[in-house]
């Protein structure tokens, strides 16, 4: 007999017919049919509405029944508070049970059912089970108080759970410490003042390593990740650490051999890097990272990604172990994708000539995007290791003769690469690249070769031919083609002048007149006035030396690959983002994790979560300039919880490349920071702005008519919504115009997009006697049942008072929502516009504002937008802003603003693009007021 | 820090079953899944992670299914993935095969298993021999209800207390695989061996056991330098296993789970000659014929034979007319996989042999341009480790005082061993 049958339905009165069943006086029956229901609710069919007939047989003795009508409530309690409560009984009564399989279950349970009401009855149980006298109970309790965190986390700390749970640790039984300590990592992480609730010490710490030999695997995770959050006091005190994590290098599951990775990468930090002991635990490192890879591939893709940190940081452990990245037949693509990369981090001159035959072989393969990359991986070869330039040249060449199409492209785009690396040596082969002119069919290969052409036109006879051939279809070039070309045209002219001039008045006219890219017209313009007025200069500009393309170019900015190794075996780490960049919500930003120093000072060795706090201190201002100029300088990178801007050099270098192109930059400048330099970060580099600390004089829309007399019996009711010291507020003017007094007074909100609920009874004096007025204020907190309205920012109200009750419906000013914490790091802001697709992107205009761009700045602040940085271009003013709602959706805009032009320009860009136009009505509003 | 939901889906994106740990993501999140995942892999950037509305989702497959784990936060993404396929593993010992039949006719179960596997995200007890004794087919009485087994607690979680048998024997099985991948040239460019010793334990009560191998490490520490001994250079436990102990003064010492399990495993970077070698000489003639002359060299030593070698030798997907001529073994043509097999049952050492092939080709090609897919071999030798491993003793203790025997296999066998071909 299997369980199957329960998933086929008569499909008439089915509910019905359930109803009956699970009513009915026998026992078999009853439980066929809970299971009928939860085959249903698998499905996904809604059965919410047997909730009470359900609930009705979980007092049960028996257990498997038992577990499936918990499993019902945990799905279907949110929707039915009210009558989840009448499971509470049967739940408390369960903690109670002899069998402490069942208290465990209940309390497992109770925590997973995220009902306010349900809470509070869950708190004298937890309580209990915490102090059981069976392990898996105090285990599941454990458990429990990270469940209850989240629902209500002042519950929590004012029911003195944290203490309860603190000494869990101290368990003699080491399961139960391995899940009180993910439990406090937990809440540790949640905690949205920053700073760790619960702090670890050397007594803990030992505690915890002392359970690591005893508990499960998993168990050794928890705790593992745990002491990687912790600094020791001392150098000492890390080498002891080190010493007892070591073995667990020999774990058979590769998440805890990960873990261990972590907390040695990160306690290795503290030590001198010669010492011996540093000098042993990385020979210790690299068999078990090898062994990760014969694990399932997608455990061996973590591996990998983590492997690639590792190799950033410290390129010592893998120095030998070329030979296992090899790619095997059967990997799968990101697996190979990978390893490709790792091999090209470990090239060097010793191991140079097998890489570059297994790149040859590779470049050979059928997969397209795996070939692109090994022929780009030949030329990452040549410009990292210079003796093997040649030996690459020669590689690329044979590729080229094989005449496959993407392969002769990508060869091209790296020969350039190659060139510009390498002046003056290679040019011979350009014979041969020309010989492939008609296959490119990719812009970025005939961009590259235009390239090569321009800058090599003294040497190719025919350059003039040949580029005028690409001009033929100027128009239906891309732009990056374009602006080559356009570049390589004014190169040639510059270089042979005498017969060359007609082509050049030709591009320019084709650049300035009959394109719409702005980009493409200005940059034909300039030349066509640098050549009309100074033929000199324009030499001197356009032929300038180009600065060289630096060997490790795609490196991880060194502050961010810091805090990504104390990452190690999390999403952060495979993505190569830090956690601010994915997660959303809560403790965002809250924690930002960085490597321990070695001699620094004491309070270096905190996480330090100072820099998530409130905003409006301007915080991370002074230490982000620091960091600039360490980076400037070429400084060692400082272990630092700030974030130094990772575009830094690449704006310098498109600053100093000047005219020569966005293309030719392309080398040095890995895409992602490309992509970044090419957005708004140039301005933003040089940009220091001045807030003025948040005042409190948030914008409040004067008083509305929301209630008039005569369709409230004689009360009137005109009111606004205000944002004062972080409390939103409805305020109302409540004015009695009937003849009779009016008094017991109260109101009630329906469910809203944003979960309004007053925090307090409604307060009118009473009575309230004929044309008297009273001016009410309700307090109201986001932290009700969501339900979107339609507009967002709809909010239906109920006022009831002794003659009847009235119903009115008011759009809220989305600026109510406005968090003061809405101030978004410099790097999160730019990758989180990144992030977000364009598609989110909204503009609006903005008409008859009159303000200096700082003045809008600093009313925008007033309200809780930030302003992350400001730019000038080309005499507009931008104002790049972040704010952030109280649901947690971060909000990115930019405000452009044309001096004397009283009209604004506001792009809006979320990933919940649905708020966008309550974030212009509010901007707008605010801006006017 | 950890998952938030699981779900199994079929091969078509539907949900089969799901658990919500936490209660923090839209559970109607999944119907992005089957299509992000197709998306990815178009534009050719598939990777077992997804990202979505600041969700992700890890995912493994098996047979036809999709378990797919949605995290929130900065989840430790090796132990999501190491508890996915963990709980492939419960399931397969509980169901056998777990396919979208056996999800759906044991439901309760698999809720069950959900229920006890994780918490709130964290995983908890995935130990399939400790799970059976409380999570079981039958639907139980109160009053007769499980309780938890002391295991799911204990230091020791891995082994019930009470265990009984009537002879206790504990069988040792040393097997040996060996990597290989060589280059057109015939050069190696990567050997290594991967061994793994494999227990089968009948033991009664709580044994305590200590392995002895011929550590070269600890050879060295004790003194005994000069004996045969084997550097082992990275070693793997089973949870069952002190590692700290080991790591002190390299004794294997642990309290074994009952029935069968992997031990440890090693790997070994020695450079050994490979023990098959082959030869192969392809010709192809466009829009003709293509040939195969391949050659098998067995390069161990003669006292030993391998059994059950196959030679696997990729083919054209359009070769038509096989025609095969050996001295030794015989050879099939499998389509379906676009390889020859060329079998032999028993190969002994030092030996050659040599195996033709010829298939027509179409005149006419296609377009699709084939991989080129390496050469496979397959075999198994017994009573032999490359490494030269040994087990040097195996001693068991057990308060009660049995005797128990231990039986110790060698076998070595092919693991990932492909030469590539031109």
């Amino acid at each position: 007999m299997t369980d199957s049958k329960y998933f086929t339905t008569t499909k008439k009165g089915e509910i019905f017919e359930l109803k009956s069943e699970l009513n009915s006086e026998k026992k078999e029956k009853k439980r066929e049919a809970v299971k009928k229901v939860i085959a249903s609710m698998t499905v996904g069919k809604d059965v919410s509405a047997l909730f009470p007939d359900v609930v009705n047989c979980m007092q049960t003795d028996n257990l498997e029944l038992k577990k499936l009508v918990y499993l019902y409530l945990m799905n279907y309690a949110k929707s039915q508070p009210d009558m989840a409560i009448m499971a509470v009984n049967t739940f408390v009564k369960d903690c109670e049970d002899p069998n402490p399989l069942i208290r465990a279950l209940a309390v497992r349970t109770m925590g997973c059912i995220r009902v306010d009401k349900i809470t509070e009855y869950l708190c004298e149980p937890l309580r209990k089970c915490l102090k059981d006298e069976d392990p898996y109970v105090r285990k599941t309790a454990a458990v429990c108080v990270a469940k209850l965190h989240d629902i209500n986390a002042s519950l929590v700390e004012d029911q003195g759970f944290l203490d309860q749970l603190k000494e869990l640790l101290s368990d003699s039984n080491p399961m139960v410490v391995a899940n009180a300590v993910a439990a406090l990592s937990e809440i540790n992480e949640a905690s949205s003042s920053g700073v760790p609730l619960v702090e670890m010490n050397t007594q803990t710490i030992n505690k915890l390593l002392t359970a690591l030999n005893e508990c499960t695997e998993w168990g050794q995770v928890f705790i593992l990740d745990s002491i990687s959050n912790y600094s020791p006091k001392d150098e000492r005190e890390a080498q002891s650490i080190c010493e007892r994590i070591t073995p667990r290098l020999a774990h058979a599951n590769a998440a805890v051999v990960l873990s261990a990775v972590k907390v040695l990468m990160k306690l290795m930090e503290m030590m001198a890097p010669d010492a011996d002991f540093v000098v042993n635990l990385s020979k210790k490192l690299a068999p078990p990272l090898v062994t990760l890879l014969s694990s399932e591939p997608e455990v061996q893709y973590v591996a990998l990604r983590n492997i690639n940190l590792i190799v950033q940081k410290r390129p010592d452990i893998l120095k030998n172990e070329m030979k296992v990245f090899f790619v095997k037949y059967n990997d799968p693509i990101y697996v190979k994708l990978e390893k490709l990369d790792i091999m090209i981090r470990l090239a060097n001159q010793s191991n140079i000539a097998q890489v570059l035959s297994e790149l040859k072989e590779y470049a050979t393969e059928v997969d397209v995007d795996f070939v692109r990359k090994a022929v780009r991986a030949i030329g990452r070869c040549a410009i990292k290791v210079e003796p093997s330039a040649e030996r690459c040249v020669s590689t690329l060449l044979d590729l080229i003769q094989t005449k496959v199409n993407y392969v002769v492209q990508e060869a091209i785009v790296v020969i350039k690469d190659i060139f510009r690396k390498y002046p003056n040596r290679y040019e011979s082969i350009i014979s041969t690249l020309c010989e492939n002119l008609d296959t490119l069919d990719e812009p970025e290969a005939r961009g590259s070769m235009i390239w090569i052409i321009g800058e090599y036109a003294e040497r190719i006879d025919n350059a003039d031919e040949l580029l005028e051939s690409f001009l033929e279809g100027f128009q239906d070039e891309s732009t990056q083609v374009q602006l080559q070309l356009l570049t390589a045209i004014v190169k040639l002219f510059l270089k042979r002048p005498a017969d060359t001039q007609e082509l050049v008045q030709q591009v320019l006219t084709l650049a300035t007149q009959d394109s719409d890219n702005p980009d493409l017209r200005d940059r034909g313009f300039i030349y066509w006035r640098l050549l009309s007025t100074d033929p000199a200069a324009a030499r001197e500009v356009v032929l300038a030396d180009k600065p060289l393309i630096s060997e490790e170019t795609d490196l991880l900015e060194p502050s961010l690959l810091d805090e990504l190794v104390c990452h190690i075996a999390s999403l952060a780490s495979v993505y190569h983002k830090p956690p601010s960049a994915f997660v959303e919500g809560r403790g965002l930003g809250s924690s930002r994790r960085a490597l321990p120093t070695r001699s620094g000072s004491q309070d270096i060795l905190e996480s330090s979560p100072t820099h998530g706090e409130r905003s409006g201190v301007i915080p991370t201002q002074e230490s982000l300039i620091g960091d600039l100029l360490t980076m400037d300088l070429g400084g060692p990178p400082v272990a630092s919880s700030v974030p130094a801007a990772p575009f830094a050099s690449s704006g310098l270098d498109l600053l100093s490349g000047g005219l020569d192109g966005l293309l030719s930059d392309s080398p040095s400048v890995p895409p992602q920071q490309a992509a970044a330099a090419a957005a708004p970060s140039v301005g933003l580099l040089g940009d220091i702005f001045g807030l003025a600390p948040s005042a409190s004089a948030s914008y409040i829309a004067p008083k509305q008519m929301w209630l008039p007399a005569a369709r409230g019996k004689g009360l009137e009711i005109t009111g606004t919504f205000s944002r004062r010291n972080g409390q939103i507020q409805m305020e109302m003017t409540m004015t009695n115009r009937a003849m009779q007094p009016m008094m017991q007074f109260a109101v009630q909100l329906n469910k809203n997009s944003f979960g309004l609920v007053p925090a307090a009874p409604l307060h009118v004096v009473s009575p309230l006697a004929p044309n008297q007025s009273y001016e009410a204020v309700l307090l109201l907190n986001p932290t009700g049942p969501v339900q979107r309205m339609e507009p967002l920012t709809n909010l239906q109200v109920a006022i009831k008072n002794n003659i009847d009750v009235f119903y009115f419906a008011v759009v809220m000013p989305m600026n109510i929502f406005f968090a003061e914490d809405g101030q978004m790091d410099k790097r999160v802001f730019l990758s989180t516009w990144k992030d977000i697709p364009a598609a989110n992107e909204v503009q609006y205009t903005i008409n008859n504002v009159n303000l200096s761009a700082d003045a809008v700045s600093s009313k925008m602040q007033q309200n809780n937008v930030f302003t992350i940085a400001k730019r000038n271009v080309e005499g507009q003013d931008m104002l790049y802003q972040s704010l952030k709602l109280v649901n947690g959706i971060w909000i990115l805009s930019e405000l452009k603003m044309q001096p004397g032009n009283p009209t604004l320009i506001l792009a809006v860009k979320t990933r919940a693009p649905d708020v966008s136009t309550g974030v212009n009505t509010a901007f707008d509003a605010i801006l006017h007021s | 820090m950890s998952t938030s939901a699981i779900f199994i889906l079929d091969v078509k994106g539907k949900v089969l079953i799901s658990r919500n740990y936490r209660g923090d993501v839209e559970m109607g999140l999944i119907d992005k899944f089957l299509p992000l995942l197709m998306e990815k892999e178009e534009e050719g950037n598939l990777t077992p992670l997804l990202q979505t509305s600041g969700c992700t989702f890890m995912y493994i497959q098996h047979q036809n299914l999709y378990i797919v784990s949605v995290s929130r936060n900065n989840a430790n993404a090796a132990m999501v993935f190491s508890f996915l396929h963990k709980i492939v593993q419960v399931m397969s010992e509980y169901f056998k095969e777990i396919e979208e039949e056996s999800i759906r006719d044991n439901f309760v179960i698999v809720f069950e298993l959900l229920d006890e596997m994780s918490d709130f995200g964290y995983p908890q007890t995935t130990e399939s021999k400790i799970l059976q004794e409380y999570i079981t087919q039958e639907g139980h009485k109160l009053e007769t209800a499980p309780r938890p087994p002391p295991a799911v607690t204990n230091a020791v979680s891995w082994r019930s207390e009470g265990i009984k048998y009537r002879k206790n024997e504990v069988f040792l099985d040393v097997i040996e695989s060996v990597n290989l991948l060589a280059s057109t040239t015939g050069n190696v460019l990567r050997s290594e061996i991967v061994g793994s010793i494999k227990m089968r334990v009948y033991l009664s009560g709580m044994p305590e056991l200590r392995l002895g191998l011929n550590d070269k490490v600890l050879f060295e520490s004790t003194g005994r330098g000069k004996s045969k001994s084997v550097e082992l250079e990275d070693v793997k436990f089973h949870q069952c296993v002190r590692l700290s102990r080991f790591e002190n003064d390299r004794t294997i010492s642990f309290i074994p789970p009952d029935g069968e399990f992997e031990l440890m495993s090693y790997r070994l970077n020695t450079h050994v000659k490979p023990l098959i070698w082959i030869e192969s000489v392809i010709e192809r003639h466009a829009h003709s014929r293509v040939e195969y002359m391949i050659k098998a060299r067995s390069q161990f030593k003669r006292r030993s034979t391998a059994n059950h070698v196959e030679v696997v030798v990729p083919v054209p997907a359009d070769a038509d007319s096989p025609k095969f001529k050996t001295s030794v073994g015989s050879v099939k043509y499998v389509p379906e996989q676009n390889v020859l097999i060329w079998s032999i049952k028993s190969f002994p050492g030092g030996k050659e042999y040599l195996m033709r092939a010829h298939f027509g080709l179409p005149s006419v090609t296609s377009e699709e341009t084939e991989g080129k897919p390496p050469i496979q071999v397959k075999f198994e030798i017994p009573y032999f480790t490359t490494s030269g491993i040994q087990v040097r003793y195996l001693k068991i203790i057990e308060k009660s005082g049995y005797q128990a025997l231990p039986w110790v296999r060698y076998i070595t066998q092919n693991g990932d061993y492909q030469l590539r071909t031109n």
